[in-house]
């Protein structure tokens, strides 16, 4: 394994730590979304916001940390994929902008017509991004991608069917993750009511996504068979098993309410999908470009791999100091502020 | 297999005037924008940690209520940079693909450091804004200090690449492609050091001036209690203490202009004929390779630039016209740049002279009203000497490697992408705006438990 293979897997550490946290932002903005009226859904969105609101934008760092390993590193895939997914990934950006300032602006408001326009810009966004985020990964797996400028058709290159399954199937993703993670905030804030109605919504989006997920891999059979191929009986077939057992094994745990336990094993489940995805497209990175043709000289790979690695341990600790403090719930806080 | 092929034809052809143009545009208005948003994210987090500690130490309230305030005004800022400034990681990609595709390794490094102190920042913003009533006071005071460094850092790491586009080193070219790159040459260019020292002075000067301008406002509509002169006096102070500092830099970024890029030098200052001896020109337009109707100050130019009055200067008549940046748009944006920073030198001088007197603010009107402006003043100063940098490359996107209509995406229809991030933008601006006034004239709510002097104290 050499450099540029560490750094495609750093690439994909950090691809799957935005899907798992970040994926599970946006699906707070799917349940910000489907929670209701004002006043019945007031207290389903002060979870989403109390969950979301100290971590989402270390949460987004790592698109963006995505985005500059993938300049860095693969510059020239990062140019083809960015000038023929022009469409998709600009409305991606402005879903970003929308998402987070609106989020910012909702946190900020005290009167109602305001939280109301500002929470369904948040939740809106929350659904439209992740779904051409989604889109724009289909068109890579499906070859539509080729190297060059520009090259790909600027519409059909991301309007068809895997990507539009792909997109489908990271909003549905987004809403589980986050439905999985709510149980647990719910619980431990003392909300046994809004916990048990996060385990109905988990139950069943676990089971939508279980279904898209299926729809996928026919998608793929017609659309991508060489992806297919490497899913089901290649080199990517332990991931693909990883991803259906985990995520099979995620309904019983939600049925038992054991939602500590459910975290990894819905985490793992979108884990296998990501990495069997990734392994399976090995090395090709584009249409005739494998990853060691469209790596960038030994010379950068070293400096930012080494900065990575320094910068890590920096991170690590101030990450989990971060976690920490807002997972251990205090309850005490909440009946200070709630008298 | 030939439609496909056809399509991709048609789509890979070079992008029309009008597309490019709207790339430029976009790109201007989305790092105009963020520019501003980073710069108070490197600023305001040093000023509110700076009242906080005062307000720990004195235990005068008033800096305590100040602090709380620009903290939550902090979080919606970062936020709103935090997302205007990941679009512009997209439309690297999106609108240059020529510049990134090919180049974007040898700018990698600095903008994965970036991304590490980016990070930090994120990380600690969310601790120092969420768990103000979790942490001692002491303790939350630490966990500020590394968004301080983290902004600063970020603003360094960032500017190293935009310097490496006006002086790129570290990497040598075959056949297209680039070979034996130095990454921490490119970022250690000629032009890091006096570009990344401006900007970082120039984020605390935006923040300072910006922040006091507020409290300036409500002096002006008759609120002159302690809390609106400490919220004027304490972020104004650090820019005061910046502007001389910043003037001295901004010397030392134009000798290094006027050494190593002299065209942007000549566009800078309207010198069309080359010479020696040649004179400074406050004001003028150029028309037709002249710089008209212009005030001349004899060897000002020569004096300044070189520090000899009979220093010899090129002019733009040297190059041809097509390898030129648009001189009105150049000259215009160092007059402005240099204006602003110079009122604000001026009204630097004047609290200082004040506050050596009398230990207070000047009492009248005027000074507040200056002070009122100063905010906007710095902006303006901000955005000028963006555009002298920028614009002043061009054609060049990397300063005599690619030209900027190599650098453009050749796909369609980049007008209509720029129509709609402007329609964004507006939205994005009336709302920062709205939530902001809202934030400052509405009593902060409480959010530590531990200060109850903070939340019974009301604003009026």
């Amino acid at each position: 394994m050499g450099l540029p293979e560490i750094m495609l897997a750093v690439l994909w550490v950090g691809l799957t730590a935005y899907v798992l946290f970040g994926g599970a932002d946006f699906g707070g903005g799917v349940w910000d979304l489907l929670s209701g009226g004002a006043g019945t859904g007031r207290r389903r969105r002060e979870l989403v916001e109390h969950s979301i609101g100290p971590v989402w934008e270390a949460n987004h760092v790592w698109l963006i940390f995505v985005i500059v390993l993938m300049w860095t590193g693969i510059p020239s895939v990062f140019a083809a994929v960015a000038s023929t997914l022009y469409v998709p990934l600009t409305l991606a950006a402005l879903g970003i902008i929308a998402r987070g300032a609106a989020f910012a602006f909702r946190k900020a408001s005290t009167r109602l017509w305001q939280q109301r326009l500002f929470g369904a810009t948040f939740a809106f966004s929350s659904v439209v991004t992740p779904f051409f985020l989604g889109t724009a990964a289909g068109a890579i797996a499906s070859g539509r991608v080729p190297p060059g400028i520009a090259r790909g058709d600027l519409v059909t290159s991301w309007a068809n069917p895997t990507s539009l399954t792909a997109g489908a199937l990271a909003v549905g993703t987004a809403a589980y993750l986050a439905a999985c993670y709510l149980t647990r905030d719910a619980e431990r804030t003392g909300q046994p009511d809004l916990a048990e109605e996060f385990r109905r919504r988990a139950l069943v989006t676990g089971v939508v996504v279980g279904v898209l997920s299926a729809a996928g891999l026919l998608v793929l059979h017609a659309d991508a068979p060489g992806l297919f191929a490497e899913l089901t009986s290649g080199r990517a077939l332990p991931f693909l098993v990883l991803s259906v057992v985990a995520g099979v094994a995620s309904l019983p745990l939600l049925w038992l309410r054991r939602y500590r336990e459910v975290r990894i094993t819905a985490a793992l489940a979108v884990v296998g999908l990501l990495w069997g995805w990734g392994v399976g497209q090995y090395p090709v990175l584009l249409p005739g470009v494998t990853l060691r043709e469209a790596a960038a000289t030994t010379s950068v790979l070293a400096a930012s791999l080494g900065s990575l690695a320094v910068g890590a341990v920096l991170l690590v600790p101030s990450l989990w100091w971060l976690y920490a403090t807002f997972q251990r719930e205090h309850t005490a806080g909440r009946e200070r502020a709630e008298p | 297999m030939v439609t496909p092929l056809l399509a991709a034809v048609s789509a890979a052809g070079p992008a029309t005037p009008a597309d490019l143009g709207a790339a430029r545009m976009q790109m201007a208005l989305s790092l105009g924008w963020h520019i501003v948003l980073a710069c108070l994210g490197v600023g305001m987090p040093a000023i509110t940690l700076l009242a906080e500690w005062r307000g720990h130490r004195t235990g005068d309230v008033h800096y305590r209520l100040l602090a709380r305030r620009w903290a939550k005004a902090m979080g919606v800022l970062f936020a709103v940079g935090a997302v205007s400034g990941t679009i512009l990681s997209f439309e690297m990609g999106l609108l240059w693909p020529g510049l990134m595709g090919t180049y974007g390794e040898v700018i990698g490094l600095p903008f994965s450091l970036e991304g590490i102190a980016f990070f930090i920042e994120a990380i600690f913003i969310g601790v120092y804004l969420y768990a103000w009533d979790r942490l001692s006071p002491g303790k939350h005071l630490l966990s500020g200090v590394p968004i301080v460094l983290a902004g600063v850092a970020s603003a360094f790491f960032v500017v190293t690449a935009n310097a490496w586009m006006q002086q790129p080193t570290g990497f040598a070219l075959r056949d297209g492609k680039v070979v034996a790159v130095s990454p921490w040459a490119a970022m250690f260019n000629p032009a890091t050091p006096p570009q990344t020292v401006h900007m970082i002075l120039a984020a605390f000067m935006v923040a300072g001036y910006g922040m006091a301008s507020v409290y300036a406002v409500a002096m002006l509509r008759g609120r002159r209690d302690r809390y609106h002169r400490l919220g004027l006096l304490l972020p104004m102070t650090v820019a005061a203490i910046v502007t001389p500092f910043q003037i001295g830099v901004g010397d030392w970024a134009a000798h290094f202009v006027a050494d190593y890029q002299p065209v942007k030098l000549a566009a800078m200052e309207g010198v069309f004929a080359s010479g020696r001896g040649v004179p400074l020109h406050l004001g003028g337009i150029a028309v037709d390779g002249e710089l008209k109707y212009a005030l001349e100050i004899p060897y000002g130019l020569s004096l300044l630039a070189h520090w000899d009055p009979h220093a010899a200067i090129q002019g733009l008549n040297v190059i041809p016209p097509a390898d030129r940046p648009p001189v009105n748009v150049v000259h215009w944006g160092f007059q402005i740049m240099v204006g602003m920073g110079s009122a604000l030198l001026l009204l630097a001088a004047w609290l200082a002279v004040s506050w050596w007197r009398r230990r207070d603010i000047p009492r009248t009107a005027w000074f507040a009203r200056a002070a009122a402006v100063s905010g906007v003043a710095a902006v303006v100063a901000l955005e000028a000497g963006w555009v002298v940098t920028e614009v002043g490359r061009q054609p060049w996107t990397v300063f005599r490697v690619l030209r900027t209509v190599d650098a453009v995406n050749p796909a369609p229809g980049l007008v209509y992408g720029f129509a709609l991030v402007s329609a964004v933008y507006v939205v994005l601006t009336v709302a920062t705006v709205y939530v902001l006034r809202r934030l400052a004239r509405d009593v902060p709510v409480p959010i530590a438990p531990q200060e109850p002097d903070v939340a019974g104290y009301k604003v009026v």
